[in-house]
């Protein structure tokens, strides 16, 4: 048995920087303030890494499966003998390999926010916010029993809360702040109710015991509850409904565009890579639990993933401002995973979506963050967020432009780049289970190559734009962790994902499928090449396009008028029929009687205090006549 | 035993110095004369100690002793007291003890 127990120190160590930038920060000067967090997070990752390395490859294998391994564990809050709440640390497959992503994107985006954010109030408190997320993902990902996770989940979406609020001084940052953290707590009601039915019934909290195929927990609980459901997938949909919120699905998902008020590396890191992922890192964790026990709760999820990826891909075709394109993108391809997880089955060769899932994950990590940290070198040079105020770039963004064409060709799943590989996989599992979700998901890769290459080619070719001034490449702190991610993203595609991380821990083989591959490319092609021909070069086709189909673009446009909805079922319906009424209760009647007590309380103490005259001649003649009456009293009644 | 004087004639004599000194301090505005009504109020229970004191244990002076004690502690008390009345005087130009009324709500 390897000895794990050092992996606390990628929990403390994040939470140790949180703390020293936190209090003592203004007191360093920022460049120290942001080389310490970065260093710390270094260090970080050379430890995961190490965990990586000896988990895969070192670490005894039982029955040809990756063991869970829990190297850490403590009792944090005890209850009673049998209820009570660990801290610990789990390795697994998926753990670890959410290890090696969260840190080596957190890693580049501190390397990178060095230079972005040069010169920015409140320097040192970013960095420090960035080692807060950083500790709370980690702690998620770790997490041996699904409370933790809740915490560190709820963690998770402080952070992300305070740092899309960076720019504190901007109404809009602080309205988009508001409304991730009321959106995603609101899901997380959904999450908490699930988790109490589902330890209620299981009479456990812990991963382990949870998901063991063979084990007593994923047995229980199938009798049928409500409206012709088990307790079990009652209490699974509910878990995924906090998933739904944190990873932006349909119809969860009205926070994430708004998020992108935040600061660039901020949206590269938490609402890329990393805490969007959290969902589909939630189902996965929980997995055997769908499989075995709620099959509808996972229909649900291959569901509300296709739905998503397919609505997030069409309103991306008509924004304009390239960061919210990046979140509509992000949506879409998370759809993906919870899609291909929906249609996963368990072990060997059934779990191909449950692999390419993670896979996806993975890949998606490092382009996406890539996307977004190239973005942010974009509006940097630029001043600006919308693609109007681009075109022509290429000419003065050289490291820029072909680290964004990488991760375009890559989301575009164009081989031999690594978002080829995973989405193969997808495509290749919702084949085998669901023939409709296939093919909405093959239209959506076509439609993902299209709306991308639309932002490439408007931002780094298009019409000549007159800048105000010569834009100029990033700095070089800005521009290696671009380089590093772009490696990856390229390479990335060869790991070996059907060896390493499997729902059942044993490995199995794959094969590109070309009955998949080939329509795949073809459609991603075929996206580039309408892209070309809109936008290479200034056409009027676009617009023409959008006149054609007026009300289905100004549809897509207003993303569907969800937000309208939402302000309108808050603001019309329960704002006013429910909220107001509960208000005026609050107001006059609870406030009424409290108020009433408080003026009787007063009037009567306004008049008792006349007594007390200061004469002390009163006072004398108040105490003669007591006396005289208790003379008398005693006098008479004494027998 | 007869003194020729009954009690009851020490005792009224008591009950009326006694109410006219409440009276007064009731009623005086000059925190002098509502000094001299405590001093009457003080005598008249002199009176008492001695009269009972005389026609009930005429073989003790427990009583005498008491109204020494009293005119002591009384000609002490008449010394703290006229300290403040002066006091008083110096704070408030006045010693009507209706104008002393600071200490209230």
């Amino acid at each position: 048995m390897i000895n794990f127990s050092y992996t606390i120190w990628i929990l403390l160590l994040p939470f140790l920087m949180f703390l020293l930038l936190g209090l003592a920060g203004h007191k360093l000067k920022p460049k120290l303030s942001g080389l310490l967090g970065t260093v710390g997070l270094g260090v970080i990752t050379v430890l995961s890494y190490i965990t990586a390395y000896k988990y895969f490859f070192t670490s005894e294998k039982i029955d040809n499966a990756y063991q869970k391994i829990t190297a850490f564990n403590t009792v944090w809050l005890q209850f009673t003998d049998k209820l009570h709440i660990d801290i610990g640390i789990l390795l697994d497959p998926i753990s670890v390999m959410m290890l090696i992503v969260v840190t080596t994107v957190s890693l580049m985006v501190h390397i990178y926010s060095i230079g972005y954010m040069k010169g920015e109030r409140g320097y040192e408190r970013f960095f420090s916010f960035l080692s807060l997320f950083s500790f709370s993902m980690l702690g998620l990902v770790l997490a041996t029993n699904i409370f933790q996770m809740y915490i560190f989940w709820e963690l998770v979406g402080v952070s992300s809360f305070l740092l899309i609020g960076f720019y504190y001084q901007k109404p809009s940052a602080v309205r988009a702040s508001k409304k991730a953290f009321i959106v995603t707590r609101f899901a997380d009601l959904g999450f908490l109710i699930g988790i109490l039915i589902l330890s209620f019934n299981t009479k456990t909290f812990d991963f382990i015991s949870l998901t063991n195929p063979a084990g007593a927990s994923i047995i229980q609980g199938g009798k049928i509850a409500f409206l012709g459901l088990s307790v079990m997938t009652w209490s699974m949909i509910l878990v995924f409904m906090g998933g739904v919120g944190k990873s932006a699905m349909f119809p969860f998902h009205i926070w994430l565009p708004d998020a992108m008020e935040g600061p660039t590396p901020v949206s590269a890191l938490i609402h890329a890579a990393t805490m969007v992922v959290a969902g589909v890192y939630l189902v996965a964790r929980m997995f055997p639990i769908y499989y075995f026990s709620a099959p509808v709760a996972l229909n649900v999820v291959a569901y509300v993933g296709g739905f998503s990826s397919l609505f997030a891909a069409i309103i991306a075709c008509t924004q304009t401002d390239i960061k919210r394109v990046l979140a509509y993108s992000t949506m879409s391809q998370i759809g993906y995973m919870m899609l291909a997880l929906g249609v996963s089955g368990y072990g060997g060769h059934e779990g191909l979506g449950y692999m390419a899932s993670m896979f996806h994950l993975f890949t998606h990590a490092l382009f996406k963050s890539l996307l977004f940290l190239a973005s942010g070198a974009i509006i940097h040079a630029v001043h600006s967020n919308y693609m109007t105020d681009m075109g022509g770039l290429r000419k003065y963004l050289p490291i820029t432009h072909m680290t964004f064409l990488v991760a375009c060709l890559t989301i575009s799943g164009i081989p031999p780049f690594s978002g080829f590989f995973s989405k193969d996989e997808i495509l290749a599992a919702a084949l085998d289970h669901n023939k409709f979700l296939f093919f909405v998901e093959w239209a959506v890769a076509g439609i993902t190559a299209f709306y991308m290459f639309r932002i490439y080619f408007s931002i780094f070719w298009g019409k000549e734009t007159q800048y105000h001034h010569t834009p100029h490449e990033a700095p070089a702190i800005m521009t290696i962790p671009l380089i590093i991610l772009a490696i990856g993203a390229a390479v990335s595609g060869f790991l070996p994902f059907n060896r390493l991380v499997t729902s059942d821990g044993r490995a199995f083989e794959t094969e590109i499928n070309l009955a998949v591959a080939i329509p795949s490319v073809l459609i991603g092609l075929l996206g580039i090449g309408i892209a070309y021909v809109m936008y290479r070069k200034e056409s009027a086709i676009p617009d023409k396009l959008a006149a054609t189909f007026k009300y289905s673009y100004k549809w897509a446009y207003n993303k569907f008028y969800i937000d309208e909805v939402y302000l309108f079922v808050t603001k019309k319906i329960i704002f006013r029929y429910i909220s107001e009424p509960v208000a005026w209760f609050d107001r006059h009647i609870v406030d009424g009687t409290m108020n009433a007590i408080a003026n009787l309380t007063q009037n009567v103490s306004f008049r008792i205090r006349e007594f007390q005259s200061g004469q002390l001649q009163k006072y004398g003649f108040v105490f003669v006549t007591g006396a005289i009456m208790l003379a008398i009293l005693f006098i008479y009644l004494w027998k | 035993m007869n003194y020729g004087i009954p009690i009851q004639y020490f005792l009224v004599l008591a009950t009326i110095m006694f109410f006219a000194g409440v009276y007064g301090f009731l009623t005086r505005r000059n925190l002098i004369t509502i000094l001299m009504s405590v001093e009457l109020i003080l005598n008249s229970v002199n009176i008492n100690f001695l009269a009972f004191n005389r026609y009930l244990y005429p073989h003790q002076l427990e009583g005498m002793f008491f109204s020494l004690f009293v005119i002591a502690v009384a000609a002490s008390e008449a010394a703290v007291a006229i300290a403040i009345i002066i006091n008083i005087y110096r704070r408030f130009t006045t010693i009507n003890v209706e104008d002393v009324d600071e200490m209230k709500f």
